[in-house]
């Protein structure tokens, strides 16, 4: 009876096609691609820089890294019959990071190696995506640095200071960290015109990549916060000591990849704490590292190995972080929960 | 008690869309042929069926009597004939148990309650006894029977009541336009609610979104010492613990209650239907709620009798213009997806929502990438991420342990996680088995 009155002309939802779900029914449309590219697009500035006082060879070397890690990442993905992952942009960042971190100089086969390192041997074999304990890019790195030692530590001169000091003087330059306290030119460095791997040389770039996933609120700033703040104490105090032998802490914080490392690499969402509170410890655990390792380790650089190590520690502070609800109240002793 | 409201930590912003219903006055809905009461409407016991098929009945006459103290009576919304005690299919898509009603147009009261025009001068109890009576529950959304909450235990102190004027809900409208038009009932609401309490006063809570209702409550409320707080626009605002905390700076404790820190939450709905129950001594046996979404012809606030049919409030506001998605009673945040348009009206159904199929998030989930971003908006500072994990091992001990209980569902995670991981869901089923276990404990 109540169909008869109904006014034909008014359509109604046809059940049949109607989805039935949990709430919520709405998202903010954030998701991972988005987040990832807009990291890459934060990576820019340095690897400018870096494409600017190293030329081609730079190129090169961000582009063999990149290229081998999407297709390592995809072949793995045809091999185990998983869905293409590849636009998710995780593998583009593990690659721009991965060139990031190597002489503008390094062969194309050193590259590929690293690739496989980075995305088969540290990320999927773990699982992939969310489920890789330590940073791809950086096993890669160390596991270079312990294989090819020779390789690794040798650096291209910049252009400009092949132009300046002539060729035979600029390829035997010293890298700031392993030359004499109070020779570094801070200024040469705040830009990039110094040696070291092609995308951690200019803190000026890296602090405007550091600034756009600090705006996005794509890290937590607790982490480069207290990494290079806790850099700055240790070397400071020790620079006041004796700055015959210690760098002065503004040469430590521009130095080697401290500012990579601490707003790149550190803050990788996957490998670091969960809050807040744990970000904090993370930090402060990478630059008490990384200091150690600079001013009485065997080698001149321990960004790398210091994010690694926290890595690991990385499921121990998010247990210990764990935040108190909203309303907790201790449970009984004695209570069996 | 301070006049700046406190800052729940947490929270998210989604967009409110409440400017298609915003503006549109409340009308009342015309009366149909045909309703269906579905029985159990409220949280707790359901009621007991008093009428049987074919019994002729009067409008508000009680067709169920409570069955229980944590329960409320059913009252017919029109007079008619029952013409069954049959299923209809229910907001969680199980058929339930509903008395249909066939009209028969008039329309005409049995012997509703006596006015209670004196008020101020009845006995608490008297009055408490007419809420349960006119079968009145929570009608913002969890239906819990009004009067439980105004019947403490002995020893537990109130100090304070809130009515709950947040509508934090995006789409949702229906309160805005109550407190707006009916602004002198909600705050006579409020006034007798604080009488049943032993309360000299009371709070409005409102979110800053809604100026109108904000400076027309402000108009009438001092005559009865009701203060009106407004409230920074933050999901889920309208929470009873976190308006709790806004509005007092008190945290319910975890697996509490509001009596336990001496407050008493009831929803401005609510508040008029006990106005309406003392005053004029009318029963639940309507409620305004907001008809609205893109594919809607004609968004809009109406006044539905309870058991009117999902598909007679859609023909009012005139249909649709697309197929929707999804078809949700209450907000898109904490609503339940329909799958048929048989459902009806309840006590605390405050909106029907049409999802759009682009608005919709028919995503699959990815893996946690552990950003962190439900961590930082929830409201209750638990750990979505690591429970949802544990959830997806079947770690429900783990969950646990990691307070997955003091969940209010609001769903604020869900909707950040750039990995559309089903971060609520994971959190219903874990606390239905820890539940479950809890029982199989005590058996």
């Amino acid at each position: 009876m109540s169909e008869q009155e109904s006014t034909p002309s008014i359509r109604l939802p046809d059940p049949a096609r109607l989805v039935v779900s949990n709430s919520p029914h709405m998202r903010s449309g954030e998701n991972i691609s988005r987040i990832m590219f807009t990291v890459v697009a934060a990576m820019l500035p340095a690897c400018a820089v870096g494409i600017w006082f190293f030329g081609l060879a730079a190129v090169w070397v961000l582009l063999a890294c990149t290229v081998s890690c999407v297709v390592f990442e995809e072949g793995w993905n045809k091999l185990n019959k998983r869905p293409s992952t590849w636009k998710d942009g995780s593998a583009i960042i593990t690659g721009i990071l991965l060139g990031m971190n190597l002489n503008a100089g390094t062969p194309w086969w050193v590259c590929v190696i690293g690739a496989f390192l980075a995305i088969i041997l540290a990320k999927q074999l773990f699982g992939g995506l969310g489920y890789n304990p330590f940073n791809p890019a950086l096993v890669a790195r160390v596991g270079l640095l312990i294989g090819l030692p020779e390789l690794m530590t040798t650096w291209n001169p910049t252009h400009a200071m092949v132009s300046t000091l002539g060729a035979a003087d600029a390829v035997s330059a010293a890298t700031p960290l392993a030359m004499a306290p109070g020779k570094v030119e801070v200024l040469q460095m705040l830009i990039g015109n110094t040696k070291g791997c092609l995308g951690e040389t200019s803190a000026i770039a890296l602090l405007i990549g550091g600034a756009v996933l600090l705006i996005f609120k794509l890290i937590k700033w607790q982490v480069p916060v207290a990494f290079i703040g806790s850099v700055a104490v240790i070397t400071g105090i020790m620079h006041a000591i004796d700055p015959t032998t210690y760098h002065s802490p503004v040469v430590h914080i521009l130095s080697g990849g401290l500012l990579l490392g601490a707003f790149f690499m550190a803050t990788d969402m996957v490998t670091s704490p969960m809050t807040r509170k744990g970000a904090i410890i993370f930090g402060l655990g990478c630059g008490i590292m990384t200091s150690v390792i600079r001013l009485w380790g065997s080698y001149p650089e321990g960004v790398s190995f210091s994010i690694l190590f926290m890595n690991a520690l990385t499921p121990l502070i998010d247990r210990m972080t764990v935040q108190k609800p909203f309303g907790y109240v201790a449970p009984e002793k004695g209570k069996v929960a | 008690m301070s006049d700046k409201p406190r800052k729940f930590k947490g929270g998210v912003h989604p967009s409110d869309s409440k400017a298609l219903s915003a503006s549109c006055a409340i009308q009342d809905a015309p009366l149909l042929d045909k309703y269906v009461v579905i029985m159990h409407q409220n949280i707790g016991a359901p009621p007991q069926l008093l009428v049987k098929k074919g019994d002729v009945v009067k409008k508000g006459q009680l067709l169920a009597k409570a069955g229980g103290f944590v329960s409320v009576p059913l009252h017919a919304p029109t007079s008619g004939t029952v013409s069954a005690i049959d299923k209809c299919p229910g907001p969680t898509g199980i058929s339930v148990p509903a008395i249909h009603i066939d009209a028969d147009g008039e329309d005409e009261w049995g012997s509703p309650f006596e006015p209670i025009a004196n008020w101020q001068n009845c006995p608490a109890g008297e009055l408490r006894q007419r809420v349960w009576d006119a079968g009145i529950v929570g009608m913002g959304g969890a239906g819990f029977p009004a009067h439980v909450k105004l019947s403490p235990p002995e020893g537990k102190e109130i100090d304070t009541l809130i009515l709950n004027g947040a509508e934090c809900e995006p789409y949702l409208t229906a309160d805005h336009r109550l407190m707006l038009e009916q602004a002198e009932d909600v705050v006579l609401g409020a006034a007798i609610l604080a009488r049943i309490l032993g309360l000299e006063s009371a709070v409005i809570g409102i979110e800053e979104n809604k100026p109108d209702a904000i400076a027309k409550l402000e108009e009438v409320a001092g005559k009865y010492h009701v203060r009106v707080q407004p409230l920074p626009v933050n999901y889920p605002q309208g929470a009873e613990k976190q308006l709790i905390y806004a509005i007092t700076g008190r945290e319910v404790p975890v697996g509490k209650l509001p009596m336990d820190v001496k407050c008493v939450v009831q929803n401005v709905a609510s508040a008029v239907a006990v106005a309406d129950a003392v005053v004029k001594g009318i029963p639940s046996i309507e409620r305004v709620t907001t008809v609205t979404g893109r594919p809607v012809k004609t968004p809009g606030n109406w006044r539905f009798r309870i058991g009117t049919p999902i598909a007679k409030a859609l023909e009012l506001a005139g249909g649709i213009t697309e197929q929707p998605a999804k078809l949700l009673l209450g907000g898109p945040m904490m609503g339940i997806a329909q799958s048929s348009l048989g459902v009806t009206v309840m006590k605390n159904t405050s909106g029907i929502l049409l999802i759009s199929s682009d608005e919709v998030s028919l995503y699959s989930s990815e893996p946690c990438i552990r950003c962190g971003r439900c961590v930082e908006v929830c409201p209750m500072s638990i750990l979505p991420a690591t429970i949802s994990q544990a959830v997806e091992n079947k770690r429900f001990d783990w969950a646990q342990e990691l307070n997955v209980q003091a969940c209010i569902e609001c769903g604020s995670c869900s909707y950040v996680c750039p990995s559309h991981r089903p971060l609520n869901q994971h959190f219903k089923w874990a606390k239905v088995e820890i539940a479950s276990k809890l029982r199989r404990r005590n058996d």
